[in-house]
């Protein structure tokens, strides 16, 4: 056949531009490197390359300032959402926004995740939750499930002794600050098209001032979970879902209007 | 006819986690036993016909390894 | 030249809207609540920003994004409450970034009492966060000096990319005087190289603490001394009070620089030769001042209300070379003129031993003053 074949083909995907040229440090299958090129490709669908912020948080996230091709800030464990506060309230025309992990979010961060939440900061935070603490390697998460073994519950999470999890969704969904607040998955190719579709909306929410939004992400670790990716998208799949409901937990009206 | 795609991985990036194996409705992808890449990771190849460009690996893909290309519709019949 | 009667805590926080800064983060705590309540205030009739954080904690890393920004921000607290912001202050000074902090000190340790003291001296000139940095230390004793060291503060903290702490007490926080304020300075336009603002135009900036490189923190700690290096050539402040011909001094920050200076007077007044030293900036330390004293200072009483914090700083430039004594009144509680005056005397009258140290030397004396009464 004499056909050049590339001259005849339709480019169907290719790496967000906003996604750096660099190999991540992210364990083969972490959907870490997913949500991070779903942030990059609504920021190149949005186009607002130029206006963003990131602020980075400390655990397995904190690189992805490496990762995204636009301003960053480093903030300490769990303060990400007050940096990102400061910032924003300094500079208001900018998409600002943090990343942060279980620990970070739930655990050391939560005063401020939440009171960010209930001042209806005009920002975004983005939720990995893989149900562990993964850079110090494994230990026990607020959003550990009951019976799971880590390196700090290694018979497996004791409620009587070790508490239950925490469910963030459902809690920021009764801030009267909270805008926007949905958990998604990154599971599968169905659940990572709706995770950017949120992405989305959780940006129009900063864009069109309409108060704080949030995404929580359901993650997998196949490293600290003790299994290859695959099995670790089974794991989710059959035991962090029921636990942690895929939904919209509050969705402000305007946003209703929006298509996506 | 059924479109005609094919995909690029960039093995630079890939960490053969074969979610993309696993993901291919037309399960034409397989992790490379011939060869590996820089950091010792067998790479996602297209071992088979059949590739329909429909992206799905690319979007369960980390690593942003992937590209896909899919032919213009009409592009097969054109004769040479 | 209009003088305006003003509260220490409200004439730090106009000043330092004169001085064009742009957000304030905070949370109350006594002795310093106005300053925060005054900013509430002023900060959205002039369009710029405030938030009462969740905490001190919080309060400290909205600095830390804003300051991220290159914009003029500050936050302000008291002993409690800086504890709680160690951690930010860490990060703030290894990111390398401007920032303006009012301490206003009050009795501790632990929570204390909302009463004035001096106590937090090591904590703020020594650096009370984790790893090898320096911040500039402005104490002021006056109203006026608040006013004046606030507006000098966001000027060196820009030109060093430093923190400078304002260390106050509840006593300079709550007190009105006459002060002059300073014309009302507009905002800032132009932005360091360095500033995160959003990559318009240009490639994109991060600004970090974290090197996982060793070599990389290192050459930044590096960079850290250097520039600690000029503001030690540079930016030495202190006052001086009858000095020339002394043959007795006494030193003191603060409130209780201030105390002394009026002891020192009752003193000349009675005809003794003694001087005061104040420093102005505890980091850096008028080192030389101390260093150099005359050989005709025949004795130094050092006046805190601490146990013996800038003693020490005091001490080692003076390489015991001057024979020594220590008086202080802690937790709260303030020293009057004529219990400085009382321990002129007693140096005077002398003779002031040269072994042991002036701190245990008072301990014992005010053990023995304690179980008397």
């Amino acid at each position: 056949m004499a056909i050049n074949e590339l001259e005849m083909d339709t480019l169907v995907y290719q790496r967000p531009e906003a996604l750096a040229d660099i190999p991540t440090h992210y364990c083969p299958g972490c959907t870490h490197g997913v949500a991070n090129r779903l942030i990059a490709e609504v920021i190149d669908e949005m186009g607002i390359r130029e206006k963003a912020i990131g602020v980075a948080s400390v655990g397995c996230s904190v690189f992805t300032y490496n990762y995204l091709d636009i301003d960053f800030v480093q903030g300490a464990h769990g303060r990400a959402p007050a940096m990102a506060t400061g910032v924003k309230r300094v500079l208001p025309e900018r998409v600002v926004f943090t990343y942060q992990g279980d620990g970070d979010l739930a655990s050391i961060g939560t005063a401020e995740i939440v009171h960010a939440a209930t001042r209806g900061e005009n920002i975004t935070v983005f939720f990995v939750n893989n149900g562990n603490y993964a850079m110090t390697g494994g230990q026990m998460a607020p959003t550990s499930l009951p019976g799971q073994k880590t390196t700090s519950s290694p018979n497996g999470r004791d409620v009587e002794t070790q508490g239950y999890p925490v469910r963030v969704s459902e809690m920021f969904a009764t801030i009267d600050g909270a805008s926007y607040i949905v958990r998604r998955s990154l599971h599968d190719a169905k659940s990572i098209r709706q995770a950017k579709k949120a992405i989305r909306m959780a940006f129009e929410t900063q864009v069109r001032g309409l108060g704080f939004s949030m995404v929580e992400l359901l993650s997998i670790c196949p490293t600290n979970w003790g299994m290859k990716p695959l099995d670790a998208v089974s794991w989710l799949e059959e035991k962090m879902i029921p636990y942690y409901p895929l939904g919209d937990y509050k969705v402000h009206p305007a946003l209703a209007e929006i298509k996506l | 006819m059924p479109l005609k795609g094919r995909i690029d991985v960039n093995e630079k990036y890939c960490k053969g986690c074969e979610l993309c194996v696993s993901s291919c409705p037309q399960e034409v992808l397989a992790l490379a036993t011939d060869h590996i890449n820089a950091k010792g990771y067998h790479p996602a190849v297209m071992v088979a016909e059949g590739c329909t460009g429909c992206g799905i690996c690319s979007i369960v893909c980390p690593e942003a390894a992937i590209t896909v290309f899919r032919e213009k519709s009409g592009a097969s019949r054109i004769p040479a | 030249m209009s003088l305006e009667l003003m509260k220490g805590n409200e004439a730090v926080a106009e000043a330092a809207v004169r001085a064009g800064v742009v957000a304030y983060f905070g949370y109350p705590i006594t002795p310093q609540t106005e300053l925060l309540e005054y900013m509430a205030r002023r900060m959205p009739e002039l369009g710029r920003a405030f938030v009462q954080a969740e905490s001190e904690l919080g309060a400290i890393n909205m600095v830390y994004g804003a300051a991220c920004t290159g914009h003029r921000v500050m936050s302000s607290s008291s002993s409690p409450g800086v504890s709680l912001m160690m951690e930010g202050i860490s990060y703030i000074a290894a990111t390398e970034i401007p920032m303006v902090l009012v301490d206003v000190m009050r009795g501790g340790p632990g929570l204390g009492d909302i009463a004035p003291a001096q106590g937090d001296y090591y904590q703020i000139v020594k650096g009370g966060g984790h790893g090898d940095y320096r911040t500039i230390v402005l104490a002021p004793a006056s109203v006026q000096e608040s006013v004046d060291m606030t507006v000098l503060a966001f000027d060196l903290a820009e030109k060093y990319r430093c923190i400078v702490f304002v260390l106050s007490d509840g006593s300079i926080g709550q007190m009105m005087e006459p002060c002059e304020l300073p014309p009302m300075q507009p905002l800032k336009t132009s932005f360091p190289d360095w500033a995160v603002n959003g990559a318009e135009g240009r490639e994109k900036r991060v600004l970090t603490s974290i090197n996982l490189d060793p070599q990389g923190q290192e050459d930044m700690n590096f960079r850290l001394l250097e520039r600690w290096q000029e503001v030690e050539a540079n930016e030495v402040r202190y006052k001086e009070y009858f000095m020339e011909d002394a043959e007795y001094v006494v030193a003191g920050f603060g409130s209780s620089g201030r105390i002394a200076l009026s002891a020192v007077r009752a003193a000349r007044a009675e005809g003794i030769k003694v001087g005061l030293i104040r420093p102005i900036t505890l980091s850096p330390f008028p080192k030389q001042v101390f260093a150099n004293l005359p050989d005709r200072i025949k004795g130094m009483l050092v006046v805190e209300m601490n146990a013996g914090q800038m003693l020490e700083d005091i001490l080692v430039n003076t390489q015991s070379r001057i024979p020594t004594e220590f008086f202080a009144r802690l937790a709260g509680i303030v020293p009057y003129p004529d219990e400085v005056l009382n321990e002129i005397h007693r140096m005077v009258e002398g003779p002031i031993p040269t072994e042991g140290h002036p701190r245990d030397r008072w301990l014992k004396r005010a053990l023995a003053e304690r179980s008397r009464s």
